[in-house]
């Protein structure tokens, strides 16, 4: 045996720290989900807009026609059989409310829908591509911003109940979407211009430039999905505003126009009578109130959820 | 700061001069043209339109027509008869020269309508939003010094219900309550007027002014007393944790002069400007309070002379209120620059 050099005796080393198996790092949208749950304002406003949905989406379960008039039935009080009494040509007015809300749904989702699809659209062409072109879209974003809307809304309403364009007709619910829609996609765009212009400048794009990724698949992949809490917050938002915006034009009588029922309209039918028959003017009323405020709710759970600051500020990090 | 003024006017100017012709393109395409609502109430026949239509100079292509809006044609030979011959000078002035026309509802010039309508809104509107801020403001404040109280958790969840009040189901709510169920125990009459500016036919009593005014105040007022209140309340959350407050208390300031000294002016700014921009939401919520409680301002003219097709009025307010919100935006700038000096416009 010849003699070698002494080894050192292989032991198991151990190492710098024993580690406890670590979780995988929670992905953003488990993040938010259980930031959201735990919120009380939307777990309240969440539980709400779920009973409303359903309740408009089971209307047809109503023994009720909406639209048949019964007159035998007219101006009835709220009883076990009408629960929110009858209307001036004795049709239930629960029923009614109920095919209505599924009008004023439609709308307000119509309306996110197009507002976002516009504004979106919009804010990622200025913000990405910068110069002239940003220049005159955040022009015509300004001269959108200036007209004053809901005088424009009104006139256009006034307008569209003449124009007898297939599906477009006597203010259907697509036309009264596509007008709100196009005096309010402006906040969208210029929420998703203001992000686009600091990402864009960020190191992942340049990386991705780099590698050879096109102007499409940049904005597509890497920008927009990390504009996304602000734009579903916006969008939530939105839907509410939208929803108010149709009653008010409704109500006005340049909206959805009878005898289509939307929670506008039937307020706006209300008028003539609700001194005599105050139900016909307190119930629809009620149901945009709960509309509405659920769904702020919502958007505020979802503000809260999404907003970094406010992460750090409740670890107390800040 | 005078050569950004400027250039903002110039700008100004600009826009207004755009979207004048957006509205009035607006105007003319609808179907039917703007003679749709001139014979809704009686029925003219076809040469009576044609004649019609020449004399108001609607036969001319709608260049010419924007022309004579805007600067008139008292300069031009017209049709003023209608007989098919241009044989006379027009009348308009044109908007550039303060003539909007007449309107086709009352036959009375727009301007003049305009002029008798605005009064009226100002009056409300003053009042509803000097109620709306003289409520806010204090209510904003003391919830947020005492943030997490009960006090605060109350008017927070009233503030966000507040906000979900559509104003005009809110102002139909408060006629019944206020007019059709509770009566004046004296008399057994509704305890507040539903409508309208003062009693018609009684004599001048501010009491019965002020009757008048509750309903709509309220109803206009409520939702932007929620909305300020909201706002003061985390303007004043974000300034209460500042520093320089810490010194000045430090310094022995007594609380009271900390807090609406030097806490509040500065959680005022904010608010200040976002008023400025409110401004002509604001106004615009008129057109619901008038149209419910009857109240013969700017909001139930726009209202009527949409039921109508009144293009000359329509055109008139459209024009008014873009020139509204673009003044109230500039002042909204110039006001954040004022009130905050480490803003500075170049």
């Amino acid at each position: 045996m010849t003699d070698s050099p002494p080894v050192a005796p292989v032991v198991d080393l151990p190492l710098p720290l024993p580690v406890p198996a670590q979780p995988a790092p929670e992905s953003t949208a488990r993040v938010v989900w259980k930031r959201f749950r735990r919120h009380l304002g939307a777990q309240v406003g969440s539980l709400l807009l779920l009973i409303l949905v359903l309740a408009v989406l089971l209307a047809p379960l109503s023994p009720y026609d909406p639209e048949k008039s019964r007159i035998l039935d007219r101006f009835q009080p709220p009883s076990w059989q009408h629960p929110m009494g009858t209307d001036p040509l004795g049709r239930d007015l629960l029923t009614r409310i109920l095919y209505g809300g599924r009008i004023s749904m439609t709308v307000g989702v119509l309306v996110v829908g197009i507002t976002l699809t516009l504004g979106v659209t919009v804010g990622a062409i200025a913000g990405y591509a910068g110069g002239i072109l940003d220049h005159l879209l955040m022009r015509i974003t300004d001269a959108a911003l200036t007209l004053p809307s809901l005088l424009v809304l009104i006139l256009l309403g006034a307008i569209m109940r003449e124009v007898e364009v297939p599906i477009f007709e006597r203010n259907s619910v697509l036309t009264i979407a596509v007008v709100i829609g196009l005096l309010s996609w402006m906040t969208f765009a210029r929420l998703v211009r203001a992000a686009f212009l600091t990402l864009r400048e960020l190191d992942f794009v340049t990386a991705s430039r780099a590698l050879g990724a096109s102007p499409f698949r940049i904005v597509l992949r890497h920008i927009l999905p990390n504009t996304i809490g602000p734009i579903i917050v916006e969008a939530t938002l939105e839907l509410g505003y939208a929803i108010i915006e149709e009653s008010g034009l409704s109500f006005l009588g340049f909206g959805i126009q009878p005898p289509t029922p939307s929670w506008g309209n039937l307020l706006s039918n209300a008028q003539e009578n609700f001194i005599r028959y105050p139900w016909l003017a307190i119930f629809p009323g009620i149901m945009i109130f709960l509309t509405i405020i659920s769904v702020n709710y919502v958007g505020d759970g979802l503000r809260d959820a999404f907003d970094p600051y406010k992460v750090l500020q409740k670890a107390g990090e800040v | 700061m005078t050569q950004y003024i400027v250039r903002r006017l110039a700008q100004a100017v600009a826009m207004m001069f755009l979207l004048s012709i957006v509205f009035f393109a607006l105007v003319n395409l609808a179907p039917g043209g703007p003679l749709a609502g001139y014979g809704n109430a009686r029925r003219i026949p076809a040469h009576e339109v044609a004649r019609l239509k020449r004399q108001l100079g609607l036969d001319k292509p709608m260049l010419v027509q924007y022309v004579v809006w805007l600067v008139g044609n008292d300069w031009m030979k017209v049709d003023l008869d209608g007989d098919g011959v241009a044989d006379s000078y027009g009348a308009r002035r044109g908007v550039l020269r303060a003539d909007f026309g007449y309107s086709f509802r009352t036959r009375q010039p727009v301007l003049k309508e305009i002029g008798q309508r605005v009064p009226n809104t100002l009056y409300l509107m003053s009042i509803t939003l000097f109620v709306a801020l003289a409520i806010a403001i204090p209510v904003g404040v003391i919830s947020a010094l005492k943030q997490y109280s009960p006090f605060d958790f109350t008017v927070t969840t009233l503030a966000f219900a507040g906000q979900a009040l559509p104003d005009f189901w809110l102002g139909l709510i408060l006629i019944i309550v206020f007019y059709v169920w509770l009566r004046n125990p004296s008399t057994g009459e509704p305890l507040l007027p539903s409508g309208g500016i003062y009693t018609i036919g009684a004599p001048f009593s501010i009491a019965d002014r002020l009757a008048h005014l509750v309903l709509p105040v309220m109803a206009g007022a409520l939702g932007w007393l929620a909305w300020y209140s909201r706002f003061l309340r985390s303007s004043m959350l974000d300034v209460i944790h500042q520093d320089y407050l810490r010194t000045a208390r430090a310094k022995g300031v007594p609380e009271r002069t900390v807090i609406f000294k030097h806490a509040l002016r500065n959680a005022l700014i904010p608010l200040i400007t976002l008023f400025a921009l409110d401004l002509p939401y604001i106004f615009g919520g008129a057109v619901f309070i008038e149209m419910i409680f009857s109240w013969p301002g700017m909001g139930l003219l726009y209202y009527q002379a949409a039921l109508q097709r009144d293009y000359p009025v329509l055109m008139a307010v459209l024009v008014i209120g873009a020139l509204f919100i673009i003044v109230s935006n500039l002042l909204a700038d110039l006001l954040y620059a004022y009130l905050d000096p480490r803003i500075h416009y170049d």
